[in-house]
């Protein structure tokens, strides 16, 4: 018998088993680094990755029952680590979605080598950097990818601020990388990467600020006893509200919400198309399920405090974004600030509390794949090496690729939300959901900010059939069986949830329960 | 009011889903098998629509055995989140049987027509894919059991119309007529997504039976707010005011798609709505009123407008609003006027379908030009486009014994029959609408049949096939004879729907309204006959001869001009600039303050870490601020 289970301390390994396994093996894809020949790296990291990743979802699969904490002593729970039902479906969708990100990573066909660079450390256009782009893209960004989904995983289990400040900062430190290690373009690319690391950093100030206030309110970091300290703590309320501002603008800057959005456009132009994916699915997807558990099982009992607060910013949320998607003219600029007007719809499913749990998962779930998609499908049509980022290039591609065509159709329409497309039931779903708790001014500005984001939608599917293609129109480059299971499994699974949502949205329905709410 | 109740559906019956089916099936083959099925797509379209329209029938006639005249088919659960269930049920009453009838019939016989008329057109599989999959949609919309199932067909038909105007993706004016057809109906969609979650906040359902059974315990307030917003959908889809702009340009798309879609079928979605939400209607004053404003505003402003225009299409497209304007006066009066609205859209159906597909055959003899003013004598060349078309003529303008008379004088009647002071607006303005519509459609009639030829040169008219003047011929003989078969059968058959219809006693007697309205109808029709016996000298680019045949016959021409075409005129340029300036305005002044706020507000977006780092930092400060302010209140 060890020391820590002499002083009575249970640990549950299964249901650490599928961060534990992420974990490894995001250590063992340094070791492959290190001992593989070049050659065969890449299939042996991809396989790696592709395994652990699928290991840890069966992982999830057999917690499915659980409803406790990960490590206990002598039977009384200690909340740092919170297997539930929120926590469990959210690391299966992060398992699932980041599985497709992998392949999409992995990518090698469209562009030659891929479209990450061999050597971060070349200055950029120099003439070594011009040299090195005939080479394979680094595999590093596999384990690198791996460490950011364990942390991901462990963000939206975490039950205590702190284990939640360790995972925040595990998820985002390799993003920052990956965002600088772009093959070409990179000038664009670093810079993104270093205003993403600045603004995170920022961010991160005020998360150990606001978890420092918390603490003093609360005399715990633990979330159910800040929950309770709401309720009866003797100390000065002001120091929750400091605390809950700031936590909250932390974790609002990663949701990308107005007015914390700012980095979200340029750091998704300028990162790596399949990082910017893994972003756009992956770290929404933690970063609300953050934000569902604090404010579900830390706050509720403050509800009243924040509740317009939050409010307002998912009103400017909401608006914002689809605003200033009406006159973007790239394609990842667009699907950036759609992603900051859907940060504003998800932010509804936050402020309706236990009403909404559920329904704000299955968005989450739904928006991933098929935002996956919509990315993966941008980085196979190009100019040459070069993606064709700008929409008046994409004009006439329904008769010059008309498979390709249909795709973007159908992810545009699932974006603007028409019926028989995920898009659809998960907004009707969640809005129906926030009714339920009242929120009927919240679902009004959802639905014209949906009308308004439909828009420029439209325009890009208006470009793609009635345009006539320019003479130089760029190629769509035929992807390779990765890129190719990206799309299909994006697209199948916006049309699947768009016509039979039933079985997953009875899943979320009985994994909507947190633990100590 | 009493309990509304639907039977599940038995026998027969509870195939209804099959009707949805056939179709779609059609277009998904039709989409799947690519160019494999150019040879015989076209034919697939119509068996598939043939076949639904023989179910239809078959089932309307199982309905009428029953006695409770509802089917309800409970077919799988869409969404079930906590109270909230969303079910697919489809509902076959009277009121979606005669929508069905008319979808799958009127739609058969486009179908048919378009084998022809699509005949040398490469897309024509794409074509009758999107066709089957609007008439699967429509059909969705009206045998839905409740109203998230008709907002599913409602996106479905909005979506087909887009692909459908967006066809002929040459032509870069249809092209946009197809934006806007979209964007108009986003707006439409919005109102209609606010009425169910409105809805859903006040009763929990979406379902027609439990909401209308439910409906009597909302307040004023609820009630009129899903009245209002319910309005708003059916304008946008029905080209109401001040939605109307997108309907006339949408006639950019091919002939039959103007017949099926923006005339026959889609564009009366509205009105279906509101009838069958007539329970919610009925509760509300205000809203009645709303929808008779709407309803009398749009069919003289549709009426005004068709009278200055020059494209037989679009003529056409003008009188479909104005049409459609004394459907919504009609449902907007409520009672035993639900049933008026629905027996003159049946009847508009088969009439303005048969107009449309004319005008297509005439197209198609003068090479696809659509101006009325180079046409003229063609009654000589085209002997069956011309006598179906007269049907058409005579329907609509509704002359006894045609069909526009036993559906159109009962509406003006009831209009009149309104209380107060707003019985003899309406009522007015239902009967200078007729009067009006018995001009320009004398006008069009006359100018493209009758009078001296004015065609450009390289025209040589001929008749069209056969596939295509059999359709004509069968909904000529519809315009002629169904009106009044419709008149009595159909308000009976609609009483479990709307209830009872108890006799009104008007301003005027119903004899008075009948006189009355033929005498301005006789008259707008002779005049519009005797000022453009002779054509028209509005010839742009005149070329010599027309200019002389007009120079010819002055003396009619000056009295003409005098007396009626320059007030005319200036009333229809007032309501033409109204319509562009307002409402066009007011639709592309709306992009265009979203665009111009989203290039201002990007400002900002500067790509200095140090501006992003600042606005971080001052949310920090609002949202600190906000929870102050919160404690201290």
């Amino acid at each position: 018998m060890n020391e820590a289970q002499q002083a009575g301390l249970q640990i549950d390994w299964a249901g650490l088993a599928p961060m534990v396994i992420v974990f490894v093996a995001a250590f063992g894809g340094l070791l492959v680094e290190a001992t593989v020949p070049k050659g065969r790296r890449l299939v042996v990291q991809v396989s790696l990755a592709v395994l652990a990743l699928a290991a840890a979802f069966v992982a999830v699969v057999l917690n499915s029952d659980k409803h406790g904490t990960a490590f206990s002593i002598e039977g009384v729970g200690i909340g740092s680590v919170v297997l539930d039902g929120p926590g469990l479906f959210l690391q299966g969708t992060l398992a699932i979605l980041s599985i497709i990100a992998v392949l999409l990573l992995a990518e090698r066909r469209t562009t030659r080598g891929g479209d990450f660079v061999a050597e971060a450390a070349v200055v950029a256009d120099s003439a070594a950097d011009k040299a090195q782009r005939r080479e394979d893209g680094a595999t590093e960004i596999f384990p690198l990818t791996l460490f950011a989904v364990g942390g991901m995983m462990m963000f939206v289990t975490a039950g205590d601020l702190l284990t939640m400040f360790v995972a925040l900062e595990m998820l985002s430190l390799p993003l920052y990388l990956l965002c600088g290690l772009a093959k070409r373009r990179r000038l664009i690319s670093q810079e993104a990467a270093l205003k993403y690391f600045l603004l995170g950093a920022f961010a991160s100030a005020f998360y150990v600020y606001g978890m420092a206030m918390l603490f003093g309110f609360a005399g715990t970091v633990d979330l159910a006893g800040i929950n309770q300290a709401g309720v009866d703590s003797g100390q000065p309320r002001l120091f929750l509200y400091i605390g809950v501002a700031m936590i909250a603008v932390a974790m609002l800057f990663k949701a990308a919400a107005v007015p914390f959005h700012m980095w979200t456009p340029d750091v998704y132009t300028g990162a790596p198309t399949p990082v910017t994916a893994l972003m756009a699915a992956c770290v929404k997807v933690a970063a609300f399920g953050g934000l569902l558990r604090v404010f579900n099982v830390g706050l509720a009992s403050s509800a009243w405090d924040w509740h317009l607060i939050l409010t307002v910013i998912a009103v400017a949320t909401m608006l914002g974004g689809a605003i200033f998607a009406v006159t973007q003219r790239n394609i990842k600029r667009l699907l950036a600030y759609s992603s900051i007007a859907n940060a504003g719809y998800l932010l509804i499913g936050v402020i309706a509390l236990g009403e909404a749990v559920g329904q704000t998962m299955f968005y989450l779930a739904a928006y991933g794949f098929t935002v996956i998609a919509a990315f993966a499908v941008v980085s196979l049509v190009r100019d040459g090496d070069e993606e064709a980022t700008h929409l008046a290039r994409w004009a006439g591609l329904g008769k010059k690729s008309p498979g390709t065509a249909v795709v973007v159709t159908i992810l545009m329409l699932a974006l603007a939300g028409l019926p028989f497309t995920s898009g659809f039931t998960a907004k009707f779903s969640l809005f129906a959901a926030a009714l339920q708790a009242d929120e009927l001014g919240l679902v009004i500005v959802g639905v014209v900010s949906s009308a308004i984001l439909a828009f420029p939608y439209l325009k890009v599917v208006v470009l793609l059939w009635l345009n006539e293609p320019a003479p130089d129109a760029p190629t769509v480059n035929l992807p390779s069986p990765m890129a190719g299971t990206v799309v299909a499994a994006g697209v199948a699974a916006t049309i699947l949830l768009g016509i039979v949502p039933g079985f997953l949205l009875d899943l979320v329905d009985q994994a909507s329960t947190f633990l100590n709410t | 009011m009493d309990e509304i109740s639907y039977a599940p559906a038995e026998g027969l019956l509870s195939w209804t889903w099959l009707l949805i089916a056939l179709p779609a099936i059609g277009a998904t083959v039709l989409l799947l098998a690519g160019r494999r099925s150019d040879k015989w797509g076209h034919w697939l379209g119509v068996v598939t629509v043939g076949g639904a329209f023989a179910l239809a029938v078959a089932m309307f006639s199982s309905l009428a055995g029953l006695d409770n005249k509802s089917a309800n088919l409970d077919l799988f659960t869409i969404i079930s989140i906590g109270d909230l269930r969303l079910e697919a049920n489809l509902l076959f009453d009277p009121l979606s049987a005669v929508f069905c009838l008319l979808i799958t019939g009127v739609g058969l016989l486009i179908h048919v027509y378009a084998v022809g008329y699509m005949a040398h057109d490469e897309g024509r599989r794409k074509f009758f894919a999107y066709f089957n999959l609007f008439a699967a949609a429509m059909l969705v919309l009206v045998l839905g059991g409740n109203y998230f199932m008709t907002f599913i067909g409602w996106e479905g038909v909005g979506l087909a119309s887009y692909l459908l105007i967006s066809f002929w993706q040459l032509k870069p004016a249809a092209a946009t007529a197809g934006k806007k057809a979209f964007l108009t109906n986003r707006v439409a969609d919005v109102g209609f997504l606010l009425a169910m979650f409105t809805m859903l906040g006040a009763l929990g359902t979406v379902d027609f039976q439990e909401v209308f059974n439910g409906a009597g315990s909302l307040s004023t307030g609820t009630s009129l707010a899903i009245g209002l917003l319910l309005l708003a959908a059916a304008c946008g889809k029905s080209g109401q005011f001040p939605f109307q702009t997108w309907l006339p340009d949408a006639m950019e798309g091919p002939t039959p798609v103007s017949a099926l879609i923006h005339a026959a079928t889609m564009v009366t979605a509205g009105v279906y709505l509101i009838a069958r939400s007539n329970v919610i209607f009925s509760l509300n004053a205000d809203v009645q009123t709303a929808v008779v404003v709407v309803g009398a505003l749009t069919l003289l402003f549709g009426a005004i407008v068709g009278c200055a225009k020059d494209d037989i299409k679009r003529v056409l497209a003008w009188s479909t609003v104005s049409q459609i304007g004394y459907m919504f006066l009609a449902v907007g009066l409520g009672g035993g006027a639900f049933a008026l609205g629905i027996i003159h859209l049946l009847a508009h159906g088969f009439f303005k379908a048969g107009l449309f597909l004319g005008s297509g055959s005439v197209m198609h003899a003068m090479n696809d030009q659509t101006d009325i003013r180079r046409f003229g004598g063609l009654w000589r060349k085209m002997p069956l486009t011309y006598a179906t078309f007269a049907a058409g003529w005579l329907a609509i303008i509704g002359l006894f014994p045609f069909s526009g008379f036993w559906t159109k004088d009962p509406i003006i009647a009831s209009a009149f029959a309104r209380e107060g002071w707003q019985g003899w607006v309406v009522g007015s303005a239902a009967l200078l609408g007729a009067a009006l519509t018995a001009f320009y459609m004398t006008r069009l009639f006359v100018l493209t049949f009758h009078g001296p030829k004015r065609w450009t040169e390289d025209v040589h008219p001929h008749e069209s096939p056969a596939i295509m003047t059999a359709p004509l011929v069968l909904l000529g003989l519809g315009s002629l004879g169904a009106g009044g078969l419709m008149a009595t059968s159909v308000a009976d058959w609609l009483v479990p729907v709307f209830g009872e219809p108890h006799e009104v006693h008007g301003h005027l007697s119903h004899m008075q309204v009948t006189i009355a309205t033929t005498v301005v109808v006789v008259l707008g029709a002779a005049l519009g006959w005797f000022l453009f016996r002779n054509g028209t000298d509005e010839v742009p680019r005149a070329a010599a001869w027309p200019v002389r045949f007009a120079r010819a016959d002055l003396g009619g021409e000056a009295v003409n001009r005098g007396v009626f075409e320059r007030p005319s005129r200036l009333a229809a340029s007032a309501s033409v600039a109204m319509d562009g300036r307002v409402v066009d305005g007011a639709v592309n002044g709306l992009s265009a303050a979203i665009g111009g706020t989203s290039r201002r507000l990007l400002v900002v977006q500067t790509g200095f870490v140090r501006t992003y780092a600042l606005s971080i930092l001052s949310g920090a400060v609002i949202v600190v601020a906000a929870l102050m302010v919160v404690v201290v209140q």
